[in-house]
């Protein structure tokens, strides 16, 4: 492990990746506090600058933005109770109240140094965890990881629907139906290309991924006439007064931290869960375990109740890292997002990872605890400014993203073809959006599908035909009766209502 | 009358996975593949019936949480613009080239979603176009095919 650190510091600590962590960090904060706007938008906007770099220099970039959003979606929970990311909802519950009270600075510097605690030490978990979870997973066979993938298209599914799991399934069953567009891996016979010769090799993920985040949100902002950036200027005009943590306050955050990183880290590793519920899980925990003098002041600006949902949720940002570098699962659609671009760069993630590519592997490890002491000094004194530059009208910035987004379909294949697709793709998902069908689903199916075709066929012809490659191992039947209890959990729930 | 337009997505996407199911047994395999345990149309047949599946059971089960749009505070004019132009935009970028067309859309784009500040306008489409052009084709070597900066000479 030592050597493995040592690769990653010599390259995560070159001048090239510093830099690469600062504008990640940066761009990810500005993205983070727009209200419509997430990490996945801010990630897929990047993919066209990754195809510069190598591919450790890539996926660094993409984790500082990751980041990022999460540490700037605090900004706008806290100033003005508007949430840039679902992570930061619960932090709103104490940061919003305590901003009223006049301690805006001190509600910002709670969060950042809660963040940059949880960032840290689920960082330090994921040192330690990834690659004893990588030797675990060598052991893993076809019809596991079959199983794993429907776990964690199911659970996804429960966890982003918002209580409509059977519009998520949909999204789901969508995402695989576009992976097995083209050409089929093995024989080579083409499907669903309706004699198109653009269609061969398929539908690029870069394409799917700009289409129904970027240009489907920008899309989303103009139809229902939001303003994001409306939230900016407020935060720019914000008095933010002392950023100073007091003895007494401090003591407090030295009790939550802890506890609330092991929730957020555990959590993030889970396939589907993420930032959101790690940070609700931490902020009902915390409630419970505190004394009832201090349980009486959550909702009114508690400490306590502030650093919680902040810990947690960047802690689950490095936990949902642990499948994708482990396993080659994906346990976030944001995570999802990099698989693809990793697999982009000819890089296939998973348990031979850090042996094959250790320098992708741990580089991206190490480059967390670049970011987190760059998103502190970013956070605290910057926020301000930073709000400032993001003070631009809404009609500059929806332009903007979807010149970003041509752009990368552009460079990409230079194909009028691929660019009319992702118009189309993006106008259906807009659509879909206005009636809450979720999106993350479908990139998560769309990067899994043909994993999962591939790992499908070999338990089929392994057990030669037979369905018995199910319960045939004992992993693979526990893995699947977790599946089955959710989609029944999911169902009951339908039918209840 | 009032149409659940959640339940018409879940039957045009019940009418979609029929069509798929239906393209999926067309698919063509060899025919020494034809009744091995997995063929090129395996996957894509189970998929067919997940989708039938999950749209069914949208369609058949009550919807208590139905998501109502207000059509009428909807801005669709200016989205429909946006896409036009992102159309002709992707029509032309071939053939004119990068900056000449990036630039035009996003001169337009932002005219048309109301902005007057010519000057701002200006200077976020033309210089920061030529900006993006070096950072990605200079600086990061990424080709860019641009057949209009070629015929008068600023491009290699």
């Amino acid at each position: 492990m030592i050597e493995g650190i040592l690769i990653g510091l010599t390259t995560a600590l070159t001048l090239q990746n510093i830099l690469m962590v600062m504008v990640g960090c940066f761009f990810g904060t500005i993205i983070g506090m727009l209200p419509g706007l997430g990490p996945m938008t801010a990630i897929a906007l990047m993919i066209p600058i990754t195809y510069g770099f190598d591919p450790a220099t890539g996926l660094i970039l993409m984790a500082g933005v990751y980041y990022g959003a999460v540490f700037g979606g605090s900004t706008s929970s806290i100033l003005l109770n508007a949430p840039g990311v679902p992570g930061t909802v619960a932090t709103s519950f104490d940061g919003y109240p305590m901003a009223q009270q006049g301690k805006a600075g001190k509600a910002l510097a709670i969060a950042a140094w809660s963040s940059f605690a949880g960032g840290t030490l689920s960082a330090i978990y994921l040192l330690f965890m990834a690659p004893s979870l990588s030797k675990v997973s060598l052991s893993f066979r076809s019809p596991d990881y079959f199983a794993l993938m429907i776990l964690g298209l199911t659970a996804i599914a429960a966890f982003s629907s918002k209580g409509q799991f059977l519009k998520a399934m949909m999204m789901v069953v969508l995402g695989l139906m576009l992976a097995s567009v083209g050409q089929d891996s093995l024989s080579d016979i083409t499907r669903f290309t309706f004699n198109n010769m653009n269609l061969t090799d398929g539908i690029s993920f870069v394409l799917v991924v700009m289409a129904t985040f970027a240009m489907s949100e920008a899309l989303t902002i103009i139809l229902k006439r939001n303003d994001p950036t409306s939230a900016a200027k407020q935060v720019s005009l914000t008095a933010l007064g002392s950023i100073k943590i007091n003895k007494e306050e401090r003591l407090k955050m030295y009790k939550t931290i802890p506890r609330s990183s092991i929730i957020g880290f555990l959590i993030g590793v889970l396939p589907g869960a993420g930032a959101t519920i790690a940070s609700f899980l931490a902020y009902g925990m915390e409630r419970n375990v505190v004394n009832d003098e201090e349980k009486e002041k959550f909702g009114k600006g508690s400490v306590n109740g502030l650093s919680a949902p902040e810990t947690a949720n960047n802690a689950a940002c490095s936990g949902s890292f642990v499948p994708m570098l482990t396993l080659g699962i994906p346990g976030s659609g944001t995570t999802a997002v990099m698989l693809g671009a990793l697999l982009g760069f000819g890089v296939q993630p998973g348990p031979r990872l850090y042996m094959t590519n250790p320098e992708i592997f741990w580089s991206i490890i190490m480059s967390m605890y670049i970011g987190m002491v760059i998103l502190l000094i970013l956070n605290l004194p910057l926020i301000p400014y930073i709000a400032r530059i993001l003070a631009v009208p809404k009609n500059y910035l929806i332009p903007l993203i979807l010149f970003f987004s041509i752009t990368g379909i552009y460079v990409m294949s230079f194909n009028n073809f691929d660019i009319y697709l992702m118009i189309g793709i993006a106008v259906v998902a807009t659509f879909m959006r206005l009636y809450d069908f979720p999106m993350p689903p479908l990139i998560l199916a769309f990067v899994l599908g043909g994993l999962m075709e591939e790992n499908l066929r070999r338990s089929l012809l392994l057990s030669n035909g037979s369905w018995e490659f199910l319960w045939g191992r004992p992993l693979t039947l526990i893995i699947l009766l977790l599946t089955l209890s959710i989609v029944c959990w999911q169902l009951f729930k339908s039918l209840k209502k | 009358m009032n149409i659940n337009t959640t339940k018409v997505i879940s039957l045009l996407f019940f009418i979609f996975s029929a069509f798929y199911l239906y393209t999926a047994y067309q698919i063509q395999v060899f025919a020494f593949d034809e009744n091995a345990p997995f063929n090129a149309r395996t996957f894509p047949i189970y998929l067919g019936y997940a989708g039938l599946f999950f749209s069914g059971l949208k369609l058949i089960l009550p919807d208590p949480n139905t998501i109502k749009v207000n059509h009428k505070t909807l801005e669709y004019k200016k989205t429909l613009i946006l896409i036009v132009i992102a159309i002709i935009y992707g029509a032309t970028i071939l053939k004119v080239g990068y900056f000449l067309t990036t630039s035009l859309f996003l001169f337009s784009s932002y005219y048309f979603l109301g902005e007057r500040r010519w000057v701002l306008m200006f200077l976020l489409s033309f210089p920061f176009v030529a900006a993006f052009m070096y950072l990605l084709h200079g600086v990061l070597d990424i080709y860019l095919r641009d057949p209009f900066l070629q015929s008068i000479g600023v491009m290699g």
